[in-house]
Order: C-alpha cells, then sequence, then structure tokens
C-alpha cells in the first residue's frame, strides 16, 4: 500500500456530489443507500475525490474534508469513553461518521503491556462515510505500548499526539522498546504533538481535591479537551453528560469538566508546532430530518422491541452472556415496560430453548449469542424447525473456531447458519450490512419468522455490534405492521395445516379450547400431524419444509447492484458489514474507469430469486470476506459461477486500499475457468 | 372451552396409541394423570405437557391437553418459557433419570431454585430405556449394563437430594403402582406454586425389571416405605409401630418401635414439611438400615419467579408508562439536519 504523505492534506477532498447515509424507514424494500448509488453512478466521473484543497474559515481554521482520529491508550485509560463522547459530539456537528471500537478481551490487561492496548478510531467527514478509515490520520497515543501497537497504521505525516508523562523507563520496558521513541527519531517521519498530559491533568483537576490516582483518570477527558479544541468541537454535550453521570460526585463531575477544559484551553494557548493546525470540517449534506448515532448491538435490541409493538405480541428474550452480544441483552433488560421479558438462561441452549418455549406459547421469542454459542443452540434450532415455531435468533459473530477471539470481528459463521444442524434443516438467514440496519433486519425477522412460521436468523458481526453511525431516525407510525394470525377454529383442525401459499402451517396457541395438540421434534404426518416413520412422508415433510423456506424468496427484494452495471467485467460480492469497505474500493476502481460492479447481499438464506442470472451476467466474481471463502461456496455451490474468494481472515475489517488492489489485480487477469479453493 | 367439573378420566386421553413396553410403570402414572386432572378442576386447553426425550418423555402424547415434546434434557427451558409467556398455562414437564439428571441436570438444577410454577414429575427407573438398556446416573454401582458390562463404576445420584440441594420449595416421591397416592401427590404438586418435584419410582420391566421391588412389592412394602404427613409422627411397619426418632442433636435419624425399650408415640419425630433439615434427612433414607421415605418431603412455598417476572415487568409499566417506541429511538443524543 501506498504511503501517503500529509495524510491531513491529502485527504482533504471536496465533493461535487455528497451521498445519502441513511437506510430509507421500510427496509428492506427500498434502501436508500442503495437508491443513492444511482445517483452516484451518474455523478461518478464528476467526482473530484482525490482532488487535495486546502482553504481557511473565517477564524483561521484549516478546512478538512474527512479525518480519521484514532484514540489509543491502557484498556484503563478510558479510550472507549472518550471515543464516544467525541463521536457523538461529532454527530452533533453535523458530520457523518463510522466508528471502529476494537478492545482486548481482558477486561483490565496488566496495565503498560501491548496486548491491553484499547483502541477507538471514528472516520467522520463533510461527505458520506462508510468505514471507519484504514489508516489514522491522527493517533492519540496514551502510552509506549499504544505508540507501540499503533504507529505503524499511520501515515507519514499523520499527527501523532502523545502523553509524555506515561513514557517512563518502566512502562517503556513494559511496551518493548529499548530506546525511548520520543528521543531515537521514531516520530521523525510524523507531525506530532508531546506533552506531558499525566502533569497537566494534575494540575488542572489539583483545586477538585482528588487523590493522584483518581486525578489521573481525567488524562482521557483532558486529552478529549485538546482534540475538541483542535477539530472546532463543542464541549457542553460532554460536559452534561459527566454532570448526568456523575450526578451523585458532584467534585467528580467538577474535577473532569475542569480537566476537559484544561486540554481544551491548552489548545486555545500553547504553541502548536509548525503543521499542526487549528481545523474545521464542514457539516456533511445529510438528508433532512433527526438523527442519533446508533451501534448496531442497539439497533438490534431496538428493532425486537419495535417489532413486538408492531405485531402486538409480548416479547421473551432468553439470552446468556457472550461478547460480543451481550449488550444486547443489557438493552433489552431495560426495556421491560415496552412488553419485553429478558431471561438470563443458565446456558445457550437453555436460552434459545425458552424462546421456543415462548413462541410456541404464542408470543415472539428470541435470543442472541455469537459463534460457540450458535453452536451449542444448533439442536434447538433444529427443533424449531421441525416444529415450524416462529423463533429469532441473532448471531453476532466473532473470531472462531472454538471461543477464537472474542473481541475480534469475523464473518465466519455463515455455514453454520445456512447449514449447520442435523438432518435437512433450513431456515432463514438475513445479514445487514451497517449497524442501523440492524434495526430494520431484527424488525424484518419477526416479520418473516411469523408469516412463515419459521426459524430466522440474522448474522451480524462484532464490527456492526460495536461500531456506530448516524442514523436518521424512522417514526413509529410510518413502520409496516407486522400481521399475526392465531388459530382459533377448531374446525378441521390438526397442527400442520398449511397456508397454501407461504406453506406455514396454522399457529396454535396453548390456551385455545378446542385446538389441543402436541408437537414435537419427531417427523410428523402431513395429512394429520401425529407422529410418522412413514418414509415417503419424510421425503415429503423434508421437501415441504425446504420449499417453504425458499419461497420466502419471494416476499424479498430483487438483488440490486449497489453500484456499477448489472453485467461487466468483474462483479464484488460481498456481504454484512464489509458494506463499506467495499463500496469505497469500488467506487474509487470505477471512477478510474474500470468495468467493476459492487453486489451485496442481505438475505443469505433464500437467496434473492435473481441472483444466478445477474452473476451470470459477469465475467470474474470477486468474494471479499472475513472468512476462509464461505460465501464464494455457497454461491458455487448453488449457482456454478467461478466465484473466487478475497479472503482476510485477521479479526479485522477489510481496508479500502487492500480491496481496491486486489480488485485492479483480479480484472487485469484474464477469467478463471477452474478455480480450486484453498 | 371445558367445563371443568364435567371432565372425567377419559376426556384427557388422547387418540394416540400408547406405545410404552407391556408392563411398564408409566401406564400407571399416565392413568393416575388421567384420574387425577378432572379433580385439579383445570380444562384441557389451559394444561400444557412438556417433556424431554426418553421412554417417559412419550407421556405429553398421550394426554389430550397441549403437549410439547421437545429435545433431550431441555424440558425445563422450555417449560419456563412456556410458563413466562403465558403465565396463565397450568404447565407440568415430565422427564426421567437420564432426561433429567444426565443431560438436561443443569437445567433441572436451575428451573428449581429459580422456582418457576411448573409441576416437574421425574420418572426414576434407574436405566436409560429408549437407548436400549445403559446404565443411568440414579443406577446403583455395579450395574451389569451394554455399557458396563463389568458394573458401573460412578456413584448414582439421588434425584430428591438433588432437588432439596438445589433448593427446591416441594420436594416429593411416589411410587409408579401406587396410584391412588401417586394421584394425591400430584394434586399436592398443582397446589404448590412454584416449582414442584415429584420424584416417581417406575420399573422398567424390559431393561431394569424388578428394580424397585424390595421397596414396593406387596410382601415388604409396609416394612421399607414410610409414608410421611405433615404434622403426623414419622410410622411405619405393619402395625405402625415402628418410627424415626431424631437422634440427640438432630444431626441424623434411627428407626425405634414404639412400645419396646420405653419408647412411646411421643419419641417419634413428627413430619414437618417446612422442615429443610428433616427433608434432607428424609430424601436420604435408604435401605436396608432404614424404609425409604415417601409422600410430600418437603414444601415451604417461597413467590414463584415468573409470578416476580409478572411483578417486575408491571412495575416497569407503573414507573415508565407503556414504552413509547419513538421516544425510546430518540433517547439520549439526537440531533435535526434542516
Amino acid at each position: 500500500m501506498a504511503l501517503r504523505v500529509g495524510a491531513l492534506v491529502q485527504r482533504t477532498r471536496m465533493r461535487a456530489t455528497v451521498e445519502a447515509v441513511t437506510i430509507a424507514m421500510h427496509w428492506p424494500h427500498t434502501s436508500a443507500r442503495a437508491a443513492c448509488c444511482d445517483a452516484a453512478r451518474a455523478n461518478e466521473k464528476a467526482d473530484p475525490m482525490d482532488t487535495p484543497v486546502r482553504s481557511k474559515d473565517a477564524d483561521g481554521r484549516e478546512i478538512l474534508d474527512s479525518v480519521v482520529i484514532r484514540f489509543a491508550g491502557d484498556s484503563g485509560d478510558g479510550m472507549q469513553l472518550a471515543g464516544m463522547q467525541f463521536t457523538q459530539t461529532t454527530a452533533v456537528a453535523g458530520n457523518d461518521l463510522a466508528t471502529f471500537p476494537d478492545f482486548p478481551a481482558e477486561i483490565r490487561a496488566p496495565a503498560g503491556t501491548t496486548f491491553g492496548v484499547s483502541g477507538f478510531q471514528i472516520h467522520f467527514a463533510s461527505h458520506d462515510v462508510l468505514t471507519p478509515g484504514d489508516e489514522p490520520d491522527v493517533l492519540v497515543a496514551m502510552n509506549p505500548a499504544a505508540l507501540k501497537v499503533n504507529l505503524r497504521d499511520v501515515p507519514k505525516g499523520g499527527l501523532v499526539i502523545v502523553n509524555t508523562g506515561a513514557f517512563t523507563p518502566q512502562n517503556l520496558k513494559k511496551a518493548g522498546y529499548d530506546k525511548n521513541p520520543l528521543e531515537d527519531g521514531t516520530l521523525d517521519p510524523y507531525r506530532k504533538l508531546e506533552i506531558d498530559v499525566s502533569r497537566l491533568v494534575l494540575a488542572a483537576v489539583e483545586p477538585h481535591g482528588l487523590g493522584t490516582k483518581e486525578a489521573l483518570r481525567a488524562k482521557n477527558l483532558w486529552t478529549l479537551g485538546l482534540l475538541y479544541w483542535l477539530f472546532g468541537r463543542d464541549r457542553t454535550p460532554t460536559i452534561d453528560w459527566l454532570k448526568r453521570k456523575f450526578a451523585k460526585r458532584p467534585d467528580l463531575a467538577e474535577a473532569n469538566i475542569a480537566a476537559l477544559n484544561a486540554g481544551h484551553v491548552y489548545g486555545e494557548t500553547a504553541e502548536l508546532p509548525t503543521g499542526v493546525a487549528a481545523y474545521k470540517i464542514p457539516k456533511a449534506d445529510l438528508p433532512k430530518g433527526e438523527y442519533r448515532n446508533i451501534t448496531g448491538n442497539e439497533a438490534l435490541a431496538w428493532g425486537l422491541a419495535t417489532a413486538g409493538r408492531l405485531a402486538d405480541l409480548p416479547v421473551l428474550y432468553g439470552s446468556y452472556p457472550i461478547t460480543p452480544a451481550s449488550s444486547v441483552l443489557h438493552s433489552l433488560a431495560g426495556l421491560k415496560h415496552y412488553g419485553v421479558t429478558t431471561f438470563q438462561a443458565e446456558d445457550e441452549i437453555a436460552a434459545i430453548c425458552s424462546a421456543i418455549g415462548a413462541a410456541y406459547a404464542g408470543i415472539i421469542g428470541a435470543t442472541a449469542t455469537s459463534g460457540p454459542g450458535m453452536a451449542l443452540k444448533g439442536e434447538a434450532m433444529g427443533l424449531a424447525i421441525m416444529t415450524e415455531l416462529p423463533l429469532v435468533i441473532f448471531d453476532v459473530q466473532r473470531a472462531g473456531p472454538s471461543t477464537g477471539m472474542p473481541t475480534k470481528t469475523e464473518q465466519s459463521d455463515l455455514f453454520q447458519a445456512v447449514w449447520g444442524r442435523n438432518g435437512d434443516a433450513p431456515l432463514v438467514v438475513l445479514a445487514p450490512a451497517t449497524p442501523s440496519e440492524c434495526f430494520h433486519f431484527a424488525i424484518e425477522a419477526v416479520r418473516l419468522a411469523i408469516k412463515y412460521m419459521t426459524p430466522v436468523i440474522v448474522l451480524s458481526d462484532g464490527y456492526i455490534a460495536n461500531g456506530a453511525e448516524p442514523w436518521s431516525i424512522p417514526k413509529y407510525a410510518d413502520l409496516p405492521k407486522i400481521p399475526v394470525h392465531f388459530r382459533t377454529d377448531p374446525a378441521g383442525f390438526h397442527p400442520f395445516l398449511r397456508d397454501p401459499e407461504t406453506l406455514a402451517r396454522n399457529w396454535a396457541k396453548p390456551g385455545t379450547p378446542g385446538l389441543e395438540h402436541r408437537i414435537g421434534g419427531i417427523e410428523k404426518s402431513f395429512g394429520s400431524g401425529h407422529i410418522s416413520y412413514d418414509p415417503d412422508n419424510h421425503e415429503k415433510m423434508t421437501k415441504v419444509r425446504a420449499q417453504k423456506v425458499l419461497g420466502v424468496a419471494k416476499d424479498l427484494p430483487q438483488q440490486k447492484v449497489e453500484i456499477g452495471n448489472d453485467r461487466g467485467a468483474l462483479a464484488v460480492v460481498g456481504w454484512g458489514s464489509t458494506y463499506g469497505s467495499i463500496h469505497q474500493a469500488v467506487r474509487r476502481c470505477r471512477r478510474d474507469g474500470l468495468d467493476v460492479s459492487h453486489i451485496h447481499i442481505r438475505h443469505l438464506w433464500p437467496l434473492p430469486e435473481n441472483l444466478a442470472d445477474l452473476l451470470a451476467g459477469f465475467d470474474r466474481v470477486m468474494v471479499p470476506e472475513l472468512n476462509n471463502g464461505q460465501l464464494a461456496r455457497l454461491l458455487r455451490a448453488e449457482y456454478l459461477v467461478p466465484a473466487v474468494p478475497f479472503d482476510k481472515i485477521a479479526g479485522m475489517p477489510f481496508r479500502v486500499a487492500e480491496l481496491e488492489q486486489e480488485i485492479r489485480t483480479r480484472i487485469a487477469a484474464p477469467p478463471v475457468k477452474t478455480h480450486r479453493l484453498s | 372451552m371445558d367445563t371443568p367439573n364435567k371432565l372425567t378420566q377419559k376426556d384427557f386421553v388422547s387418540d394416540q396409541e400408547v406405545r410404552w413396553c407391556p408392563g411398564c410403570g408409566d401406564y400407571a402414572i399416565l392413568a393416575a394423570m388421567q384420574r387425577t386432572l378432572p379433580k385439579l378442576g383445570v380444562t384441557r386447553e389451559n394444561t400444557v405437557f412438556v417433556s424431554g426425550i426418553g421412554c417417559s418423555s412419550r407421556f405429553p402424547y398421550y394426554m389430550s391437553t397441549y403437549g410439547f415434546h421437545t429435545i433431550h434434557g431441555r424440558a425445563p427451558a422450555i417449560a419456563s418459557g412456556v410458563k413466562l409467556a403465558n403465565p396463565h398455562l397450568d404447565v407440568w414437564m415430565v422427564t426421567g433419570d437420564g432426561d433429567g439428571l444426565s443431560i438436561g441436570g443443569n437445567h433441572l438444577l436451575h428451573v428449581l431454585r429459580r422456582n418457576v410454577d411448573l409441576q416437574i414429575l421425574m420418572f426414576n427407573n434407574r436405566i436409560y430405556g429408549l437407548t436400549k438398556g445403559q446404565y443411568s446416573p440414579t443406577s446403583l454401582v455395579g450395574q451389569k449394563t451394554p455399557s458396563t458390562p463389568l458394573g458401573s463404576l460412578d456413584m448414582p445420584v439421588n434425584p430428591c437430594l438433588f432437588a432439596l440441594g438445589a433448593n427446591a420449595r416441594f420436594v416429593a416421591r411416589g411410587i409408579d403402582t401406587s396410584t391412588t397416592t401417586l394421584g394425591d401427590l400430584f394434586v399436592a404438586a398443582h397446589g404448590h406454586r412454584g416449582a414442584s418435584f415429584v420424584e416417581v419410582l417406575q420399573n422398567c420391566p424390559v431393561f431394569n425389571d424388578g428394580e424397585w421391588d424390595n421397596v414396593t412389592m406387596r410382601d415388604v412394602a409396609s416394612e421399607h416405605q414410610l409414608w410421611v404427613e405433615h404434622g403426623k409422627p414419622l410410622l411405619f411397619g405393619k402395625d405402625k409401630t415402628k418410627g424415626l426418632r431424631l437422634a440427640p442433636g438432630g444431626s441424623h435419624v434411627e428407626v425405634v418401635t414404639v412400645g419396646e425399650g420405653g419408647v412411646t408415640l411421643a419419641d417419634v419425630a413428627v413430619h414437618d414439611q417446612t422442615n429443610r433439615t428433616l427433608a434432607f434427612l428424609l430424601a436420604q433414607l435408604a435401605l436396608p438400615n432404614f424404609p425409604m421415605a415417601f409422600g410430600v418431603l418437603y414444601c415451604d412455598p417461597m413467590p414463584s419467579y415468573d409470578s416476580a417476572v409478572v411483578a417486575q415487568n408491571a412495575a416497569a409499566v407503573e414507573k415508565s408508562g407503556a414504552g413509547d417506541i419513538d421516544r425510546l429511538l430518540r433517547s439520549g443524543h439526537t440531533w435535526r439536519v434542516e
């Protein structure tokens, strides 16, 4: 990857068109992100994306189009908090943004070690933002370990802000530095702000009478104050937040506010070194409306609660804590007054089984987990498939197999979701592409589960779960209701009577007189619902279950091309959280005249009805995935298309640049006839 | 809708052919249940039987109520979901010693300590029947089975002790063929709000025939069975002259005979079903030194989990009002783009 000199300057670009970033309220039938791509296509040629523009506003602030900041420090340094506060403030300032929290699995890893470094990256801009950014333009390193881990990602000329107070011999040794990088020229290729934050924060909070240990905890807020000044941010939202957070400890609130203000004042008054200025990032041109930041897990939780209301049914959410899905449980546990009951089960199996019991009893049953928990839930999913009960399963994927890397993202549960059960056991698998899409997919999962009497898996991942983006908040009244029909008529009833169109069986809940019936995991007769070992019946029921789930495709939107033509030299086919990086990479390549299109699959099973024809129109099919080629194999198996994977299995999202480079390589090579997967 | 007081035993019989082996103790338990439900004044539509996997777990198919034959060991979790979804339902759970104490031991522990309002019936035949005769977690040491040709080595678990250890608030023990008393235990279990655990000694005539004969056969019953009743002295034997006396200090019990060695009826311990320590003592009584204890060994109700959930949900609505989705989506920081 080419190093970019003076990243801040290089990235400065004024765009002729600005795209909308929000998706439409009626996902999945229309997507504003997809719709806006048509506009983008029309304007591609006119988009002077990489033209550096340098100008200043009336206050002498240098105007930038786009900035990526990475906060890095010890896992106890409050970097996630600083990042989230910067995110809120940036959103309020009107920029579009995307975030990427990256933290260790250890709650408090030994202080000062490299494996204890916690990071939070935010990309914000005056145009639409699709990814948290490949490389940080600004690195905030609170200690030597944070510098050691993160400096390699900073392009030469990037701005490095270090807390010199933490560069003690002891900390340098823990980070594995033989020599002090602040003194040996390591930082020479960068612009730098070397500040003894520890000393300054102690001085700032001294009047508030805190002990040294407590006072030093405010380092993150001091640094945040400095960044607020550098990027022209309003401190008020953070000050208000601190007052709320420390309502019972006003002394702590005042001390933290003092630290924030002191950092800000430092920026105003200190003589900044050459090359470091105050910056301004103009507002992004977002569609009108009311916005908030939302993470994927929040969106799943709120979507589920909203779906309960739309279906006019209570929700039972059975869950067992697991990273990175637990925060869905935390969110829902606070929504009891929305008709949501949360049940922290004794294990993953009990969690899904409680949801199945709830579905049997006639309410919405839902559960969430990550890879290892999915494996444990497999048999119970089979039961829900066999008994044809509505069930919603969120799988917030993480790096596997086994425990894998719990806090790192991956897309490696695709096979497990689509195929991972005993017997021929089909269900519906959905894959939102961004944090805010999770809201609509949670609702869609409930709608499909009830309409087709089937389990539905929503495949999110750690990156979507923890990442945040601005979201144009829908109005409840605009969301379509979810129809629910319980059988009440005993005439001619048996539990496996089916709707001739959807093939869904009727939902007859306990408590309904005259519909008493027995269901279970044993095969049932198509005609009576009684236990059946009849060979022809088993084949028939297996086919019916498959047909029912395949029939869901009729209910789904046709597969669109996100950007590019409907046929051509290369289709880049992705799914899930890789949306932003793929989209940006394809956009850049198209700008250079390459005939490449981006197709993003949001319905993994059943696949969209037109996907086979669509893929057949391309000479090459490249499938970037954060796994060892699962979607590529699925597409080959289903369609006999020469799908060639492009894998990244590093627990990290794709960088736009690595995708861009691969697209250029692929499109220059002849199309493959045969290709062996490794 | 069913008119409860008019239902009879046959109203609870489903149209399915019962497929347990001839002579299986499960037939008697099924009949006792079908005879008992009409007495409880329950309706078919509000009654649900949930089971796991195993011979006992076929039970729901033979009841004309709602029924869910689930997966191995998981009935407690599914029954919990049913009860949480609709607390008005009367939920019975049927399991066996393998289903409930091996693969489902974890769930059984938690459903008992949570005190979900279910009636949990464990048919204990000390063997795996449906998989053809392997030893179970209640099989005695030395049991020779296809998987233990030289005899099993692991110590068995006592289901009632397990339940008490899990902090169950209702623990009872009965016998498959003692159908009258079994019916009484079902009534008592049903009356208890919370998780009611009933162990039923059940004979498997194919793989473990006669396992309980030394307790259940008519000729030994009076000497080997101690039927406990709240507030009554713990007496057994042909003439009800034998009794249990708490040893000084109360750490264990001993068998005494009223009228012998100066022992009077006043020396015999009186059953207190709310006494957890006594329940532990009774649950572990075993032959040959003691009779086995039957009846309601322990009953000391606490609020059930499902009722607490209902109360907490209601309190949340009381405090915050029925949630407004628009307000939820706009909680925290929002901003307008004009």
